[in-house]
């Protein structure tokens, strides 16, 4: 017997006198001889549930928790212990997609209040039910802007997270869509040279604040330019600044997307976080995923149901814009637990001290002389500069005080070379900023 | 039992022609359609002064639990959309023989050779 | 609690919090220091609440739910199995949580180590090369063995194949998973066996064929027993096997999808390997290749040199697909839940849950239309009742199991049948439960014959009752704001 196996011999015994059948091989009698699997497989032997614990302990060993003061899309803020507390709740947690309504009224009601958060986040009308993550959210904008154009190219910022480039890269040319960038300039996207690259083949044009840099780009004029062109304009932005800064619509985006992990989430190795999209009505329709709306019961009870189905995979098959079928309900939850629990006040101070932090360290490490910013533009919580110090020294020294950052951006690529990225959130201290400044202080 | 009504022209996509005068005809949709997609939700039309070709897709009508393209049965120049359909997409359930969709500018007369009269249309949906 | 009627954003009370943050340690520095420009003006409609308001919303909502812990979840094609306790307690720890993908190798042995031997044991259990765990759920997973499909005949200098052919019975991601990849599906009809008709298979195959998508046993829980010669007839023409991996559970010890001729195939780690679905997601849906193929799978790849572990970013591969490892931590409850079982246990899932539901099916089908005969995998289809003289339909079964405290089976699905229902119920379901289940729905059958309205108005005893979809389509309230609109100019 196993412990995830009711079955006892009585029962197997039994349930096989139904059948009329001496073994449960029998039931396999369509399977051709030929593909039978008819040895163990060469996997380890089962562990007990102390000897998996055991195991854990000797793997975690080989992982170091870190002080964290990287970023570039990965946050380290805090998290509430409540979210803990009821993601677990198993309800929530081993639950399907809600097709039943009748039964599914709590994903059902925390999909329509995540999309209430992210709508006022954004400021757009109508927020799907997550994405799986924030790169695949923006290559899904893509898709929609070309289905909503009938164009065929996006143009991207190449402040944009490489990860994000990469994955909007991968998607568009296998769907067999193009795409080109446009430059920057001292750190920002270059709305001249958007202005040259606009034209009639022009489906949409993506930028991300705060940019990869960390820098908070100034949208001023581009969403204008795009709507004369008929092309739709993107802003990727990290949810969770959106507390303070200006929002998509502010910026005149019609889509808005990026990652919810800054929202409390764990940084998790890089997942799981969510994605999340947000649009105006008009362009719903082309909207991919789930969407959450307000209905009422045959007695008038408030209800929720998902809606808008027959825009999806199961409805339009190989018509569908998208062939997103889950979404990452789990995590959806999570934010909307998080943005509950910090509210309007909480997401604005969260912002504040992360600002403060930044802004400390990097008056700091500019002072030693051995720091300088190129961009020289207003960023929040990270920033990008570069050193005199060698990269692997700077890093492996700050390793070795058991903390991660100054992270060098061309593991992104060489394009990035020399260029260094800072990250701090509320959850650093004062002590553990002089601590990193005092290390870099003893290099050269 | 499908409503069915004569004179009109009918596709084996289920749509419907009405022809106004020498070139210029309504298109909708037949009864037969609107019972198989259930309350429709929405109703998605081309512009005005967009021209549709036929056996392509216009459009589409979408219920709560499907979607239908809409092919055109004719080819022509869009003289005018029914923006009441809009508002209320539920008026196709009602009553899709006075509901039209588009008005249009006949292309081509010798298209309409290719439908189905009432009486082929009542077979086809048996 | 079930009568618990509030959104969280009613709770709200101006000035009134819910968390704790650190005071201000730099107070010389202040966000208002950033140029009003790039400020937001548009007031935040966020909640005001206090933490105990937070955790009292969410526990009565959570009570309107219905999960695995509740009772039988047969819901067809899922794979509702039990979701160990013990996977959750591992997928917490902080050594996992806490770690940044951009930290150097060697501060994450243990993580990468996890990612590399789950690959393994699941090329071991698929009969594959290799796996990239970065796709994060069954589609995705889908989109990504797709690309590796087209990538390897582009690499060939084949530009001409871009049809996928998909049978009628494939869930609808398969389709629209080709579109997305920039191809065509061609979809083949099913013989009255409910399975591949290989005539029909033979009729698309051509030079223009990319590959085929299966699912094996298909959606009508029936294992494919032509797979050998739909392979061969496949590879002939030039083309790959896809296998979607949504049926996989009924495998499990028995049969390969290598050994049955695939090259490509992706495994839902939220069915086959118990992490939860939580509700429709985070899921996994790692993506495993022939070695021919394995150069193509997305970056970033770890890999292993003596015993040391680390992150590859290869120009062969079909390009990026993910940030980083796609759900890290829910491959990481899939690892645990392998270690967990063991190959002396591994090898019984699929018999157990084969075992399941041909119980099922053989006490049901006296009742219920069973379209094809024959035993059927871990899964099985029914069409309706035998009984087609009354008026309940598979949507009134469904609501009515509703009230029994079971959750209802898949319906309408696969489209084959118009009255489709289709009950899956795993390997952890024990007999007593299953005979439940069995004299619910044969209750259920009497009550269509003779009290068909109670069919009709079911379900009764849920938190709510049927929903108005025309209302959610047609209005389009989609946040609390929209919802505010309403009641405003509703008056």
């Amino acid at each position: 017997m196993f412990k995830y196996f009711p079955h006892t011999k009585a029962d197997i015994d039994a349930m096989l006198e139904s059948l009329n059948i001496s073994s449960i091989d029998e039931l396999f009698k369509d399977v051709p001889e030929s593909v039978i699997f008819n040895s163990d497989y060469d996997v380890p032997s089962y562990l007990s549930e102390s000897e998996l614990r055991t195991h854990f302990a000797e793997l975690s060993k080989k992982n170091q928790e870190l002080t964290l003061f990287s970023g570039l899309g990965l946050y380290d803020h805090y998290q509430p212990a409540v979210i803990d507390a009821l993601t677990s709740r198993e309800e929530f947690m081993t639950s399907y997609t809600p097709y039943q309504p009748e039964i599914s009224q709590g994903t059902l009601q925390y999909i329509f209040e995540y999309q209430s958060m992210i709508q006022t986040l954004t400021g757009l009308e109508v927020s799907n039910a997550s994405m799986y993550d924030g790169a695949t959210a923006t290559a899904e904008a893509c898709f929609m802007a070309c289905a909503v154009t009938r164009r065929n190219k996006v143009l991207l910022s190449s402040t944009l997270n490489p990860n994000t480039i990469n994955v909007i890269k991968t998607y568009l040319k296998y769907k067999e869509l193009e795409w080109d960038f446009i430059a920057e300039k001292n750190g920002v996207v270059d709305i001249e040279d958007l202005k040259n690259k606009l034209n009639k083949d022009i489906a949409g044009v993506i930028v991300q604040k705060p940019n990869i840099y960390g820098i908070i780009e100034n949208y001023e004029g581009f969403s204008e330019i795009s709507k004369a062109n008929k092309s739709l304009f993107i802003v990727n932005a990290d949810i969770s600044t959106l507390g303070v800064l200006k929002s998509p619509k502010e910026d005149g985006a019609d889509i808005a997307c990026g990652d919810c992990q800054s929202l409390g989430m764990p940084v998790a190795f890089g997942g799981p976080t969510l994605g999340y999209l947000a649009t105006q009505k008009e362009y719903v329709r082309k909207m991919p995923g789930r969407i959450c709306g307000y209905t009422h019961d045959l007695e008038g009870k408030r209800a929720f149901v998902l809606t808008l189905q027959a825009r999806e995979q199961h409805i339009r098959r190989s018509k569908a814009n998208s062939n997103i079928c889950s979404n990452q309900s789990l995590m959806a939850l999570f934010a909307t637990i998080y943005l509950s629990i910090m509210g309007k006040n909480g997401l604005k101070q969260v912002n504040n001290l992360s600002y403060q932090g930044a802004h400390y360290l990097y008056d700091k490490l500019v002072a030693t002389g051995k720091f300088f910013d190129p961009f020289q533009k207003p960023f929040l919580k990270e920033f990008t500069l570069k050193t005199s110090i060698a990269k692997e020294t700077l890093q492996t020294a700050l390793l070795e005080k058991g903390i991660f950052g100054g992270v060098g951006l061309d593991v992104f690529g060489e394009c990035y070379e020399g260029l260094i990225n800072f990250s701090v959130t509320e959850k650093r201290t004062k002590a553990e900023i002089d601590n990193l400044v005092k290390i870099v202080e003893g290099l050269s | 039992m499908s409503k069915l009504v004569e004179g009109l022209y009918y596709s084996k996509s289920h749509e419907w022609v009405k022809l106004l005068g020498d070139d210029v005809a309504l298109i909708g949709i037949t009864d037969f359609a609107q019972s198989e997609l259930g309350d429709v939700v929405f109703v998605d039309l081309p512009e005005v002064g967009d021209t549709i070709s036929q056996e392509e897709e216009f459009g589409a009508v979408e219920s709560v639990k499907a979607a239908s393209d809409l092919i055109a049965p004719v080819s022509g120049e869009i003289l005018e959309v029914n923006e009441e359909l809009v508002g209320e997409p539920e008026l196709l359930n009602k009553n899709p023989y006075d509901n039209w969709l588009l008005k249009v500018k006949l292309e081509n007369n010798d298209e309409l050779g290719s439908l189905l009269s009432s009486d082929q249309y009542a077979d086809f949906i048996k | 609690m079930i009568n618990y009627n509030k959104m969280i954003f009613e709770l709200s009370n101006p000035g009134r919090i819910g968390y704790s943050l650190p005071k201000e340690r730099f107070p010389e520095y202040n966000i208002m220091q950033i140029e009003t420009q790039y400020l937001r003006k548009d007031e935040l409609l966020l909640p005001e609440v206090s933490e105990l308001d937070v955790l009292r919303h969410f526990t009565n909502i959570s009570n309107k739910n219905f999960g695995v812990e509740n009772g039988f979840y047969p819901l067809g094609s899922c794979t509702m199995k039990y979701n160990p306790k013990i996977n959750e307690e591992m997928a917490g720890l902080k050594a996992f949580r806490n770690l940044h993908p951009l930290q150097p190798a060697y501060t994450t042995q243990g993580a990468l180590e996890v990612y590399y031997n789950l690959q393994q044991y699941l090329s071991e259990i698929s009969g594959l090369h290799e796996f990239s765990l970065n796709p994060y759920a069954g589609a995705h997973g889908e989109l990504v063995g797709l690309m590796v499909i087209k990538a390897y005949h582009e690499d060939r200098g084949d530009f001409k194949r871009k049809k996928i052919i998909i049978p009628d019975s494939a869930h609808g991601t398969n389709p629209a998973s080709t579109t997305v990849c920039g191809m065509e599906a061609v979809e083949i009809v099913s013989n009255e066996r409910g399975r591949v008709d290989l005539e029909s298979l033979k009729a698309v195959l051509s030079d223009e064929i990319a590959g085929m998508m299966l699912t094996n046993p298909n959606t009508l829980g029936i294992f494919e027993n032509d797979i050998c010669e739909i392979t061969k007839l496949v590879h002939e023409a030039g083309g790959l096997m896809y296998y979607d991996g949504a049926n996989l559970n009924a495998l499990l010890g028995k049969v390969r999808p290598g050994d049955m001729g695939f090259d490509v195939m992706h495994i839902n780690l939220h069915k086959t390997f118990s992490t939860p679905h939580g509700g429709g997601g985070p899921g996994s849906g790692p993506v495993g290749v022939t070695e021919e193929l394995t150069k193509y799978l997305p970056n970033p790849k770890i890999k292993k040199h003596e015993n040391y572990y680390y992150v590859e970013n290869s120009k062969d591969a079909l390009g990026q697909i993910s940030s980083y490892f796609g759900n890290y931590l829910v491959a990481l409850r899939a690892y645990a839940y392998i270690r967990t079982l063991g190959k002396e246990n591994l090898r019984l899932v699929g018999p157990y849950a084969t075992l399941n539901a041909n119980y099922i099916s053989n006490a049901l089908k006296t009742a219920y239309d069973l379209p094809i005969s024959g035993y059927c995998m871990h899964e099985v289809v029914f069409n309706g009742l035998i009984n087609k003289d009354t008026e309940v339909k598979t949507l009134d079964i469904a609501k009515r199991l509703l009230d029994f405290g079971m959750h209802a089976p898949t319906i309408y699905f696969p489209l084959l049948f118009p009255q489709s229902i289709m009950i899956e119920p795993t390997e952890t379901e024990s007999k007593e439960t299953i005979d439940d289940f069995i004299n619910v729905m044969h209750k259920i059958a009497i009550e269509a014959k003779e009290q068909p309205e109670i069919l009709k108005q079911a379900p009764t005893t849920t938190p709510i009752r049927r929903t108005d979809e025309v209302f959610a389509a047609k209005m389009m309230i989609f946040s609390y704001k929209d919802y505010l609109e309403y009641i405003n100019n509703r008056g």
